[in-house]
Formats: C-alpha cells, structure tokens, sequence
C-alpha cells in the first residue's frame, strides 16, 4: 500500500451555509455563503488560490457539467477548476481532489466546495435519474428509500436479528440525529422527536419509514487546505490536518458476483480498513474521537457502525441501542444531526462532514461542542446503493494527534 | 398427414388478478343497471405491465416446457391487440425465447379468428418445421359496457409439427364471410358492436352452425361423436344452440371460460384448445369452432401419447394461480382508462436508446447472461471482464440463459416512493440457481411471498412506457415460484 498523506495536508479555513429549504437562493449565492465563510476562516485573499475543486451530485438540477460556475459565482483568479461527480460521496471527492494537489506539490493552497441546489425539483427527496443507456434496461429503478431498505431485510436474515429489535435500533439513530441536531443554528432540521413518531410514522420504503430517511437540502460547503507550514506560516496555532482518505468504488462484485449477502457495504469495510492503516489507527472504537457517517437512512448508519469496524459485525444495533454513538456516548456519532437533520444538499455533504470535524477539533462547534475535547474524527461519505457504490472515508485531526 | 404429425404440445397463461364483475357492475350500477344479469362470476385482468406479447412470451414458455427450442422453426402471433403495428410483434417473443435468428415469424390479427386461422395453417404442414402458434389478446372495453364485463386477457400457445403429437388433426372447415357483429377501426380504442340477437341469431346460430355442420360432414363424423365440443363463443346459451343444431352431446360441450377468465378474444378458442388437451383421454374427438367475419372449424382425435404427455402448468394451472380483485379503479386505471395523478416522479424520460437495446437484445429481452469458460462463474449481464473476483478473465464468457432458472430472494422491499402503477413496488436481489444475481422487481407478489431466501421464478413483462414516442420497454421480473 502507498504510504499515504498523513499530516502533509491542514486545514485553512472551512465554511457551511444553513443547510434548509432556501428558496431565496441560487446556487452561485449558496457557494458564495460557504465561501466567504472559509475565506475569512482562512485568513487569505482569493489570488493566493491555486486550484478548486467542485462536487455537484445532481447535474441537470444544478449548474450544469464543468467547474466554470464555481469561477464565475466567486470570480476565481483564473485559476483550473475540476467538477467532480461521485453520487452522494462528490463533497468528500472534491476534498480529495484539493488535499491530493496540496499533497503533490502541485498546489500551495488550493479550495474545495460542494453546492446543491435539491429544493427547485418541485417535489420532495431525490429525483429520478438515468443509470446509464444499457444499466437502465436491465436494473430496477427504485427510490434511494427502497434500495437502502433493502440492508434490513438481509440484515436481520443474516443475524438473525428480530424485526422489532432492528426496527428501535433504527429508530434510536433518528432520535439521537434530532435531538443533536436541535443544538445546530444551521441545520436544516432543528425539532426534538421520540421513538413513537418514528416507529408510528408512515412507510416510506419498507421498513423503512418517515424518520429513517433524511430529506433532501439546499446548501453548500467549502474547505480551504495547505500544508502545516503553510497554514503555521500564515499564523494558525492548532492545526487540523488529514489523516487518512480513501475512497472505494464498487467494482460489480456486490451487484452481479456471488458471496455478498446484502446486510453491509464491501466499499465502507475496505475504504476504513485503508483509512485506518494510512492514519496509524490500530483500534479505531477506541482511538477515535468523533464519527460524522452517511446516515442517508437510518439502517445505514446502524451496519455502518459495523463496516468502519467500530461495531462487531451484527452488533451494531445493540451498540445503537445502548447509546454507544449518542451525544454523551463513548463515541458521538453525527453530533451535529447528520444528514438526518443537518441536511443532505449531495454535493455539499462529505465537506459538511469534515466541517463539523473541524469545527469540533478546534473547540468552535458551540452549544454541540463535545465535552471531551476531540482528537481524532472520521467522516464517511456515501454515494449509490448497498450493491453498487463509492464509500469515501476522511479521518481528520490534530497536527499532533 | 402422417401420423407423426399435430399438436405436440400446448400451454397458457391467465392473468393472476380476477376482477370480479360484480365489483365492475356496483361501480357502473348507477349508469348502466341493466348490465346486472352479466355481473357473475370473474374475469381475468393483465397487470399495467403485460400486453399480448409478454402473454405470449408466458404462453409459449408453458408450451415449451420441457422441450427443446432449437426445433422451433416458425413463430405466429395472433392478436387483434398487438402493441406494434409496424415492428414485428412476434419478434419481441422470438427474442424472449431464445429462439434461433432463422425461425420465421409472423403476427396474425384482423379477427377473433386470427388465432385458429394461424393454427389451421401450421397444421397444414407444408414446410415440415415446428410451428408455435402464439394466441394473446388484451382487449379494451368502455367502462361500463357489456365488453368491459365480458371480455378477459389471456394467451395460449400450441407446438405443432412432427414428433409424438398429443392429437392430430381430423379435418377442418373454414367459411369467410364479412359478418360485422363488432369492428375496431385504425387508431380506435374500442370495438364498436351490433345488437346481440342478431349477432346470436344470424352469426352464432346460422353461420357457425352451418360450419359445424360442413365439418362433420367433411369428416365424416356425426354430432354425437364428438367428445368435447369447443364452441369458443363464451356468450350464456350460444354452445347450446349450436350443440342442439348439430347433434353434438350437450355433456360434450366444454366450459366456454366465460365465468372464469372471460372472453379473451383471438386468444380464447387456443385457450379452450390448450383446456380440452389437458383433460383429454386418448382417442377423443375434440371439436373447436371459432368465430370472426367468418368461421374456423377443426376436428382432432387425440392420440395415445396424450396419456404420456406430462403437460405444462396449463390453463388447469393458471385458472389455480388466482387472486381475486375488487379494484374497479385500479383496473381502470392500468387499462389507461384513468387519468390519476401520478405525481413528478412519473414525469422520468423513458426514452429507448434503439441502437442500444439491439446490442444488447440478449441480455434485455432474452435475459441471457454470461458463463465464464474457464471458472464456470455465472453473471448477469455478460461483460468483457469476469466478475470473479478470484480469476481476472477477459472475453471468456459465453451465453448463458437465466429465464428459466429458479432464484432466491437475498434481499428485498416494498418501495412506496418510487413511481409505479402498482404501488407499493416490491424488488430486491436475487441468487439464480447455478449462479449469478440481479436486482429485479417483483410481481404479482403479496407481503407475505417475500422473505430472505424464497424461491422465485422470472416473468416477461413491461419495464417502462416512453409516453411521449409510444415505446414499451421490456423486460424481466421475478414472480414467486409457487
């Protein structure tokens, strides 16, 4: 394996929009947002940017297929700018893209940002869109709701793990992201809900019900990154860095070999097992401080706990279940309310992710701000379906963590 | 004729939902009391996903069980309701069988008698092939009409050619004769009809009557020879008054299929066929007699191997696998007879690449997929590199078909977000037996058909409309197997 980057990238400065409905804007004003905020966290003035890079999970909803958008919406000073598009894991692609320049030398500061504009399809969740000429012909177009449901189904056959008791531990994940994301000023949802809404709500993909799914958001985020003398350089005292990314794509085995019994994601097992090596993890349940995961449904989030090795496989909901990931648990997991209720703009996800990261390693996640000051946090970020997907994992932390 | 030659075999499908006709008339009461005296019994309803050709795939499967497609050498698809009409409709089911390029293909229509009129031609035998003669129809009626309640949807399809035939053809006697008792005219969605006792009267009772005399005579039978008398006319007393006319044994006349599945058109006098055949002993004289713009008249005497004949699931079959229905709406609805307001979802372009599905003809209408030659992996669809992970071969894959193969349910849902007409839409991954896996939707499925590990078997239907060029997409579904 490649040695990796590890504590070669720092974050300069990050920033977030409300995550929302947000009628009033385009996504040029959204990316403005997130940008003024990361420049003035950052400390630099715009010529000092080498390169950007910019994920956008839905193309013909947004801003249509290139990077110029991003140049024209900031007036970037003539600078390359790479759109990427990697399903609901584009923002950590973008991330990737940025701390890889920065790692090769390639660039001295260089900016990430990821933008979605969801709130303009005329309905709710995310919209229909092709697979491909020949993969529409043959595959089952379901919504996202019906083609994560289907890990709980597998799941329980697998473990042997009852409907019901699944079914709480599905809906202690939602529980905990709203009461998490109530103490969030930009989160998209801010209200406090318990079990019986959740397991009373409507179907929505079976088992899958209302409060299981995260919606869909408007919002952009941004990063800033540079090497540690750089930002040192340039005045920052307590310096973030990356530790670890990785990001795996499926390569068909899931969806067309044999052996995968449906209940985990392949991708999220390897793209951990890789991160951990590349950042020195050797017990990463007890090395990690924080977990911000794709908890695009609350099902995912319950095998992902077991995919980043955190869990025992088929233990995760009962670590769900004894509060192991809330607030006040060993190891806080979507402190900010996750998708779930921060929101899920795609493209701006996996930055979103790492800002809270970033936010919480340097002691400014405000009334959110974990108790225990953190050291190391992971981000995880996924985009497709459990049988075909792209599963990035970032692992951020203190220059000296 | 030898007597090598005839019906080597025969199968159907119906269906799963039986609207009930009682459920059709409290609906359209207010409008139409008088329709009261139909309103018995069931009928049987295609699903919004089925048409006469994914009928006629299902058809010709059950026809085909067992034996082997390569000896197939002509197709025929009668139907006065068949989605294309110009792209040869029997060259969708040709690909959805697997049949060799060089099988001959043909659509029949224009009659209620385009079925038997195909049949009669196979039996003539000239070309020393195995014909499949195919008989589907999905006809659409007026809501509130007597159409609406008397028609069905149904397929039948018989195997004709040399071999061990199940009955041989006696002989036979065709009239045409431009009777309009109904018509449909280009672009039309609806039979327009004549009064029934004139049709019942001057059609039914003198025209056919008439040809069942001929035939008999041309046979050299008497009436009272004929051990199952085959009047395709599922109208209450019409076999009755042909049986009396003709000297035919009122126990002989068989059930019309009226109360069961209704009149399924062009398809409905194969149908009676395929139910006779199945009952049948050896040495029985069997009797069809169809009716359209004319009269089809056959007389066949089953022969010994009928008794050895394993049959398929049959009309017997699909008359069991039934689920009665009472959504008049719903039915309305999947006929495209109601506008409902299906929401931004429905809005996707369904667009058809053509270039596209012709490449990929095999895999899309035939569901064949790939077998590794030197790791016997299996994989669905075939592509250049193999899917093992174990062994990275290259252009090692020959075809390998699934459709027939049994699968297994690894995972599943019942998703009410994404659009469909039958909401909610069930699908999951499957396992076939022997290998390879595909996510696929399921149909005609109940909540409690579906578990981690049930055994499944696929089905031809429609995947999607593309509503703006009137293109069907099609496809493979898996249904449950028992």
């Amino acid at each position: 394996m490649a040695r990796g980057i590890k504590d070669r990238v720092a974050i300069l400065g990050m920033g977030c929009t409300k995550f929302g409905e947000r009628w009033d804007c385009d996504a040029d004003q959204l990316m403005v947002e997130a940008y003024e905020e990361a420049m003035a966290d950052a400390g630099i003035d715009p010529t000092q940017l080498d390169a950007a890079w910019l994920s956008v999970g839905f193309d013909a909803m947004n801003i249509g297929s290139s990077g110029v958008p991003l140049a024209m919406a900031l007036r970037l000073p003539d600078i390359g700018v790479t759109k990427v598009e990697n399903f609901c894991a584009s923002g950590t692609e973008a991330f990737r893209g940025a701390v890889y320049a920065v790692a090769s030398g390639a660039a001295d500061i260089a900016l990430a940002l990821g933008v979605e504009k969801l709130k303009d399809t005329g309905y709710g969740g995310l919209p229909t869109r092709t697979r491909g000429t020949k993969l529409d012909m043959i595959s089952v177009t379901g919504s996202a709701p019906g083609n994560f449901a289907q890990l709980a189904a597998a799941y329980r056959a697998e473990h042997g793990v009852s409907k019901d008791d699944l079914k709480r531990a599905m809906a202690h994940v939602s529980v905990k992201s709203h009461a998490n994301g109530a103490k969030n000023p930009k989160a998209h949802l801010q209200k406090v809900i318990d079990m019986d809404t959740v397991l009373n709500a409507p179907m929505i993909a079976e088992p899958l019900g209302l409060f299981d799914c995260c919606g869909v958001s408007d919002g952009a985020a941004c990063a800033i990154v540079t090497t540690p003398e750089i930002a040192r350089a340039l005045g920052k005292h307590d310096i973030v860095t990356i530790k670890a990314m990785q990001i795996v794509s499926s390569n068909g085995w899931e969806a067309e070999g044999a052996g995968w019994n449906g209940s985990y994601f392949h991708t999220t097992r390897v793209a951990a097992a890789r991160a951990y090596q590349e950042a020195g993890i050797s017990s990463p349940r007890d090395e990690l401080s924080l977990l911000e995961v794709h908890d695009c449904f609350s099902v995912t989030e319950v095998v992902t706990m077991e995919d980043l090795h955190i869990s025992r496989t088929g233990e995760g909901w009962k670590d769900v279940l004894d509060g192991f990931f809330d607030a006040d648990g060993s190891l806080p997991c979507q402190i900010d309310g996750g998708l779930k209720c921060f929101g899920h703009p795609i493209g701006a996800s996996g930055l979103r992710m790492i800002y809270e990261n970033y936010l919480q390693l340097l002691g400014r996640a405000g009334e959110r701000q974990r108790s225990t000051p953190p050291r190391l946090a992971l981000s995880h970020n996924l985009g497709g379906l459990p049988s075909s997907n792209v599963s990035a994992v970032a692992i951020v932390g203190m220059l000296d963590a | 004729m030898t007597g090598d030659f005839g019906i080597l075999s025969v199968g159907a499908y119906v269906p799963r939902s039986r609207l009930q006709r009682s459920a059709v008339h409290e609906a359209n009461a207010w409008f139409a009391p008088g329709l009261k005296a139909m309103a018995k019994g069931e009928r049987a309803v295609a699903s919004w996903d089925e048409d006469a050709i994914t009928m006629g795939v299902e058809a010709a499967r059950d026809a085909l069980t067992g034996l082997d497609r390569a000896e197939v050498g002509a197709i025929t698809l009668a139907s006065t309701s068949l989605p294309y009409i110009d792209r040869l409709n029997a060259g969708v089911i040709k690909e959805a069988l697997n049949l060799a390029d060089v099988v001959t293909a043909l659509d029949v229509t224009g009659s209620q008698r385009a079925g038997t009129s195909a049949l009669l031609r196979a039996l003539a035998g000239t070309d020393g092939q195995q014909h499949l003669c195919i008989a589907s129809d999905l006809r659409k009626a007026r809501p509130a009409s007597e159409a609406e309640l008397a028609q069905g949807d149904a397929a039948a399809a018989l195997l004709v050619g040399r071999g061990d035939p199940i009955a041989r053809l006696l002989g036979a006697h065709s009239i045409t004769v431009d009777f309009v008792d109904h018509f449909r005219a280009e672009g039309e969605t609806f039979d327009y009809a004549w009064e029934s006792r004139w049709i019942r009267d001057e059609g039914y009772a003198k025209l056919l009557g008439a040809a069942v005399k001929a035939a008999l005579e041309r046979t050299g039978l008497t009436g009272a020879e004929i051990d199952r008398a085959l009047i395709a006319v599922p109208v209450r007393g019409v076999p009755e008054v042909i049986a009396k006319k003709t000297g035919i044994r009122a126990e002989a006349l068989a059930d019309t299929l009226a109360a069961t599945i209704g009149d399924a058109g062009s398809a409905h006098p194969l149908l009676m066929l395929a139910a006779a055949l199945e009952e049948a002993k050896p040495g029985e004289k069997v009797l069809l007699a169809s009716f359209g713009q004319g009269v089809d008249v056959a007389i066949f005497e089953t022969t010994p191997a009928i008794e050895r004949w394993a049959g398929p699931s049959g009309v017997r079959g699909a008359l069991a696998r039934r689920k009665p229905d009472s959504n008049y709406m719903r039915f309305l609805f999947h006929r495209g007879l109601l506008d409902l307001d299906r929401g931004m979802r429905a809005e996707q372009d369904q667009k058809q690449v053509g270039s596209s599905l012709y490449r990929n003809r095999k895999t899309v209408l035939g569901l064949v997929g790939g077998r590794c030659t030197k790791t016997g992996t299996v994989q669905f669809p075939k592509t250049p590199f193999s899917v093992n992970p174990n062994s990275r071969e290259l252009g090692t894959q020959e075809d390998y078909e699934l459709a027939e193969r049994r699968a297994r349910i690894v995972t599943y849902t019942a998703d009410a977000l994404t659009y469909s007409p039958n909401p909610p839409c069930y699908y999951g991954m499957i396992d076939f037996e022997g290998g390879g896996r595909m996510t696929a939707e399921f149909v005609d499925i109940d909540p409690e058909d579906v578990e981690v590990g049930r055994e499944m078997r696929m089905v031809f239907r429609i995947k999607a409309l593309d509503e703006l060029r009137e293109f069907k997409r099609y496809f493979w579904k898996a249904t449950a197997a028992s």
